[in-house]
């Protein structure tokens, strides 16, 4: 029994691992429970942001003050009619209704002033909030042009996607609500109390006893339910996870019938998740009686000790009723700067985060390399190349091939040997250690990137096409291609014929995964939008997974389209081009291990050799 | 969302008592400006001090009377609301788990996983609202006016013009808003889009120097989302103030007719301090109600997603009747069966019929979309078959139960599925009481040993959520050490040993065959040297048969098996056989 709870408990350990992950991807949801770093500095960084917007943030400012001292005042214009009401009642007079109506058109002026006060202050502020985000956004954008490719492969999608969208609208949202709320509630407070000391300095004082009790409250509530609130944060992201992997398993836990320990785990996890919630919902749910409860208390104080001061003409009576309006308003703000700071200390994390992404060493800037090769032959040579993705662990060692115009070089090995390596070695995504990459004699280093790029095509196993018309992915390789340059490259790559059956024909729309085509015909467009490139070397990833047998002969119909005449690299899979390639790199743990023809490398009896006859003999 | 809401019904108490201890709640809230204008008319007006004591001894009487009563009411709401929530979960969630494939994919599996999660969560936040705002405000809303009515019915008219006006103002705005925001949600979606198109494509738009275009797409989008919400806040930003306006107006009106009726007589001072605070508690009560409101539509569209999984039924029901025993060993035939999906009018297999016997092994080979994996799916009845039969021991399965069948069974999938766990909890779902010796015996044949007890934790080491911490091919050698300690009647093998280098895949091969000689072996592969050696290789094309016999033979008589042999294996290496 003793074992089965341990096993529950680790497994329960394990999903919290993964919550943690998770909850870093998702950024700000997350965030209320993150401390930042640096507050005032990155405080300071945010307001820097600000500087173009200075005069409309004082603008903004100073509605909110105006709007302020008119929304405090208006309570004790409104007193004084009541006043005159009181004592005209009281001393038997008619009533003054030219004071009263005096008094009401100015109520109603300072109501007018302060909402269209307010109304420009939130205005003001939505705007420069929205392009307070509008420039982060396109900083971030730039910056994520700038950065190594090492950048992306040591983070996921999401990590990196979370910092531009939700850190980003966490600090929009802050910057249009809680600023200018946190302006108000303060000036509110400091008003407030002001004109409670006006009217009355020893009410003030029986008030001022039920703050410290709101405050105690408020804290005492809040500490314990965020300790039920994090229990059920916990308990949530167990029950998803558990959610999760019951129904992508779906198969598999129907083929093995566990669908019974399933449940009994799922209402395990749920029973539990039930007991933290109702606890954090039913404290959180008791603040605001509790604050009500303290308000009240103060209210009756003001109204019985007000009272018996009006009896005795310390007070007006229109000064008590003002004096009452305020302390219901009193809590107010204290609760509200309590919560923007919570707000405030998310925000900062997020913009740190943020900030983090800007502050990325960028790619060494190349403006002053101009050389370029005017007409490139392809032909490719590694001299001495060293290489690795850390310094400890360094994956090629001097390497040395020599490629000549128009010859294949086949790059075998099992999965996940590296073969990407070469890709991004070839194409400058990593740079090398030490050695040079020569192409037609010249040093790829000598060259922008951009202009290396340019000699490259590549069609690889994860098609990568974006949100737009067919037409449009194919000419993605070239600028300014004409409609039937496109249907040609089309036609080569064999893909033509499949295009014209869509619809939409070359104008179909590929939606957001591209799944209103299949993954072999992605791989035709990648290939049509590679032969319109019309580059001179080629880069090749002939894994065709996941694809039906007949597209699979059409993209190899293409492939050998392409290669025609040019020098490529292949991540090959299939015999005749592993045969019939002029080198073939053979990896195995990231490293080149074997290099040769297919004749010399099989007369070595290595690694090729073993692989080549567990796979192709019969 | 009313259907939905009927599962509260085992919380009437909870919601009987929510009703009445909120009513207490509101009558002593709205009792309290009542007294306090007491405490002006009869106390000071009079000088009487005693009863201005009196009365604000009454006042915290009432006072806590009203928040004991609103505590208890959230105990109740915060039980009822959570226990409907977790309620509904397990529905949801035991409804799944009974789910054939079918209705899975007819919902998909991240839609099921965000209705058992997100939706339900929506549903039950909703509820909590409702338990303590649309109660109380109601509630607080006739209260008020009530009070206000008894204490001056003339001067209540005023509420019958201010009352309507704010909801006008509050749903016209809304009204006005909420395209703005689905608006505004289309072009957030649109920019991370964009975003998640760049990150992932990454290497192609550098390949492609497509920095500058991508930049540009980008700053549309952005443009695009700036000035839509630009566009929202000029009027979003408009609904304070005016509703501020709008309630001090009131105020101010309520004040100068007041004086009026206090001038001849038909109104005190303090009756006109007291009436201003029900003015007061009326607006707010309206506001809260429409902020319950503007929950509702998103929360309806939940609840008819979770309506949706509560009303479908699995379609697979079980048969009753006990498999007979075979004495010569298990048959599994398929006659003549054909199956489409539910949406799909041309059928996914058609006609197939073929026999798999104990000690055999028989591949199907085929491409992506040709039907292999449907008919495994079909025979562990996860589907059944629109029409033809498949048979085990010549008992149609659909008479038997699914757990009977699955027995007979080891299903090792394409996509490897491990669940959080041990290693040992893993390999345990295959046998549920497999010894320690029998696990390990089925990692050695599935060569997992090595690299299991590579870490010190050995069979206890924790497996994350999805596997994360392993590499494919480990994850597919375990799935079939999974297979394998169920020493199953069957092995059906859905294109297993994608994952694995070709060493160990030939070694597994081999070693696999040893202890599937006493079994039947059914496998689908998309590679050729995988199936090469099966004794009968089944070739299929668009759901149909269209080549049966070992490579040899379909080498010769084949079309499509010599295509794919060709492609995958090449022109030359065929001739030299």
């Amino acid at each position: 029994m003793s074992e089965e709870n341990k096993d529950i408990e680790r497994k329960r350990r394990a999903r919290r691992v993964n919550n943690n992950q998770r909850g870093q991807g998702q950024g700000a949801r997350f965030a209320a429970l993150e401390k930042p770093k640096d507050f005032s500095g990155s405080i300071k960084r945010l307001a820097g942001y600000l500087k173009p917007y200075r005069i409309r943030m004082i603008i903004v400012v100073l509605m909110a003050i105006g709007a302020t001292i008119f929304t405090v005042l208006s309570p004790i214009i409104m007193g004084r009619i009541t006043t005159s009401l009181y004592n005209s009642v009281r001393a038997g007079l008619p009533i003054d209704f030219v004071f009263i109506r005096n008094t009401i058109f100015m109520l109603i002026g300072i109501y007018l002033v302060a909402a269209s006060f307010s109304y420009l202050q939130q205005f003001l502020m939505a705007g420069v909030s929205q392009k307070l985000g509008y420039d982060l956004r396109k900083q971030a954008n730039e910056k994520i042009h700038k950065l190594p490719l090492k950048y992306f492969d040591s983070k996921t999608v999401g990590e990196i996607l979370s910092r531009v969208t939700n850190d980003i609208d966490t600090i929009i949202s802050t910057m249009q609500q809680s600023i200018t709320q946190l302006i108000t509630s303060a000036l509110t407070f400091i008003g407030i109390l002001v004109m409670m000391l006006i009217i009355s300095p020893v009410l003030t004082l029986i008030t001022f006893v039920t703050i410290p009790l709101s405050i105690i409250i408020t804290r005492s509530i809040a500490k314990r339910s965020q300790v039920y609130f994090s229990k059920q944060a916990n308990a949530l992201g167990e029950l998803n996870g558990h959610v999760e992997e019951s129904y992508t398993g779906h198969v598999t836990v129907k083929a093995y019938g566990r669908e019974k320990q399933f449940i009994d785990e799922f209402n395990e996890i749920n029973e539990r998740l039930y007991t933290h919630a109702w606890k954090a919902q039913f404290i959180s749910g008791i603040i605001m009686p509790l604050m009500a409860f303290v308000n009240n208390i103060g209210y009756v104080f003001v109204a019985v000790v007000g009272g018996i001061f009006v009896l005795r003409g310390n007070i007006t009576i229109g000064s008590i009723q003002a004096f009452m309006q305020y302390t219901r308003q009193f809590t107010q703000p204290i609760v509200q700067t309590a919560e923007i700071i919570n707000v405030l200390q998310a925000t900062v994390a997020s913009a740190e985060r943020v900030f983090e992404l800007l502050d990325e060493e960028e790619e060494e800037n190349e403006e002053n390399k101009i050389l370029k090769l005017k007409e490139p032959k392809g032909e490719v040579e590694f001299r001495n190349v060293s290489f690795g993705y850390s310094k400890e662990k360094p994956l090629i060692k001097n390497m040395n091939i020599h490629v000549k115009p128009g010859e294949t070089v086949a790059i075998v090995g099992p999965t996940g040997a590296g073969k990407t390596t070469i890709v991004n070695l070839l194409m400058r995504f990593y740079e090398i250690d030490d050695g040079e990459i020569l192409i037609d004699g010249v040093n790829t280093k000598d060259m922008k990137r951009e202009d290396v790029r340019k000699l490259f095509g590549m069609v690889l196993q994860d098609t990568w096409l974006f949100n737009g018309t067919i037409k449009e992915n194919i000419a993605y390789g070239k600028e300014n291609a004409t409609d039937d340059e496109i249907i040609h490259a089309a036609k080569l790559a064999q893909a033509d014929h499949f295009i014209r059956t869509l619809p939409k024909g070359y104008d179909t729309e590929l939606n957001e995964e591209a799944s209103n085509i299949s993954q072999g015909q992605k791989q035709l467009l990648t290939i049509a939008r590679a032969i319109l490139a019309n580059p001179t070397i080629l880069i090749l990833d002939e894994a065709t997974s996941s694809v039906d047998t007949r597209t699979e002969i059409l993209i190899q119909k293409g492939m050998d389209m392409l290669m025609k005449g040019r020098t490529s690299f292949v991540i090959a899979h299939r015999l005749s081009t592993i045969r019939n390639a002029d080198i073939i790199l053979v990896m195995n743990n990231g490293q080149i291990i074997e290099q040769g023809s297919h004749d010399e490398l099989m007369k070595l009896n290595g690694f090729y050799a073993d692989l080549y006859n567990s796979q192709f003999a019969a | 969302m009313i259907k939905i809401f009927k599962n509260l019904k085992p919380y009437w108490k909870n919601i009987l008592g929510i009703l009445t201890f909120t009513m207490i709640g509101v009558l002593c809230e709205l009792f309290l400006p009542r007294l306090m204008g007491n405490i002006v008319d009869n106390g000071v007006v009079n000088g009487d001090v005693d009863y201005i004591i009196n009365t604000g001894l009454r006042m915290i009487m009432f006072a806590i009377l009203g928040t004991s009563s609103m505590i208890v009411s959230a105990y109740l709401s915060s039980k009822a609301a959570t226990g409907f929530g977790r309620d509904l979960r397990r529905m949801v969630f035991t409804k799944v788990e009974g789910y054939s494939l079918n209705e899975m994919e007819k919902i998909g599996t991240s839609s099921l996983i965000t209705r058992t999660t997100n939706d339900i969560n929506q549903i039950q936040q909703v509820a909590i609202m409702s338990m303590r705002m649309m109660v109380r405000a109601p509630l607080m809303l006739i209260g008020g006016f009530v009070m206000a009515y008894s204490t001056n019915s003339t001067l209540s008219r005023i509420l019958l013009i201010s009352g309507p006006l704010l909801l006008i103002v509050i749903a016209v705005i809304g009204r006005v808003a909420f395209p703005y925001f689905k608006m505004i949600q289309e072009k957030i979606d649109k920019i991370n889009k964009v975003m998640r198109e760049e990150l992932s494509g990454i290497r192609v738009i550098r390949a492609f120097n497509k920095v500058d275009f991508e930049k540009k797409r980008f700053e549309v989008a952005n443009r695009d989302l700036t000035d839509t919400f630009l566009r929202v806040m000029k009027i979003m930003t408009l609904v304070m103030p005016l509703i501020m306006i709008l309630l001090n107006f009131t105020n101010v009106a309520v004040i100068w007719f007041g004086s009026k009726l206090i001038s001849i007589n038909s109104m005190e001072v303090g009756q006109l301090m007291a009436f201003i605070q029900y003015v007061m508690q009326i607006m707010f009560s309206l506001i809260m109600v429409s902020v319950v409101f503007i929950m509702f539509p998103r929360a309806s569209a939940s609840a008819a997603r979770i309506n949706e999984v509560l009303d479908l039924d699995s379609e697979i029901i079980d048969g009753r009747d006990k498999l007979p025993e075979n004495k010569e060993g298990d048959i599994l035939e398929l006659k003549e069966v054909t199956f489409n999906y539910f949406d799909s009018e041309t059928p996914a297999v058609k006609d197939i019929s073929f026999k798999v016997k104990k000690g055999e092994t028989t591949a199907i080979i085929g491409g992506t979309g040709s039907g292999k994996s449907t008919i495994l799916n079909l025979i562990m009845r996860f589907f059944d078959p629109t029409s033809g039969e498949i048979l085990l021991n010549g008992k149609n399965i659909k008479d038997i139960t699914q757990e009977e069948l699955r027995k007979h069974f080891s299903l090792i999938p394409q996509k490897t599925v491990l669940f959080t766990g041990t290693i040992r909890d893993n390999i345990k779902m295959g046998k549920e009481d497999a010894t320690d010796e029998e696990i390990i015996e089925a990692l050695k044949i599935a060569q997992a040993y090595d690299f299991v007890f590579k870490n010190e934790e050995g069979l206890d080491y924790i497996i994350s959520q999805g596997g994360k911490n392993l590499s494919g091919g480990q994850k597919q050698r375990l799935s079939i050490a999974r297979a394998i300690v169920r020493k199953p009647d069957f092995y059906l093998f859905d294109d297993s040993f994608s994952a694995l280098d070709f060493k160990t895949d030939r070694i597994l091969r081999e070693e696999l065959k040893k202890v599937t000689k006493q079994s039947g072996v059914l496998i689908v592969a998309q590679r050729i040297s995988t199936i090469m050696d099966a004794e009968t290789i089944i070739v299929l094309d668009d759901g149909e048969i269209v080549g049966v016999g070992n490579h040899k033979e379909l080498l010769k008589s084949c079309e499509i098996y010599r295509e794919i042999a060709q492609s995958q294996i090449g022109e030359e290496a065929l001739n030299n056989e």
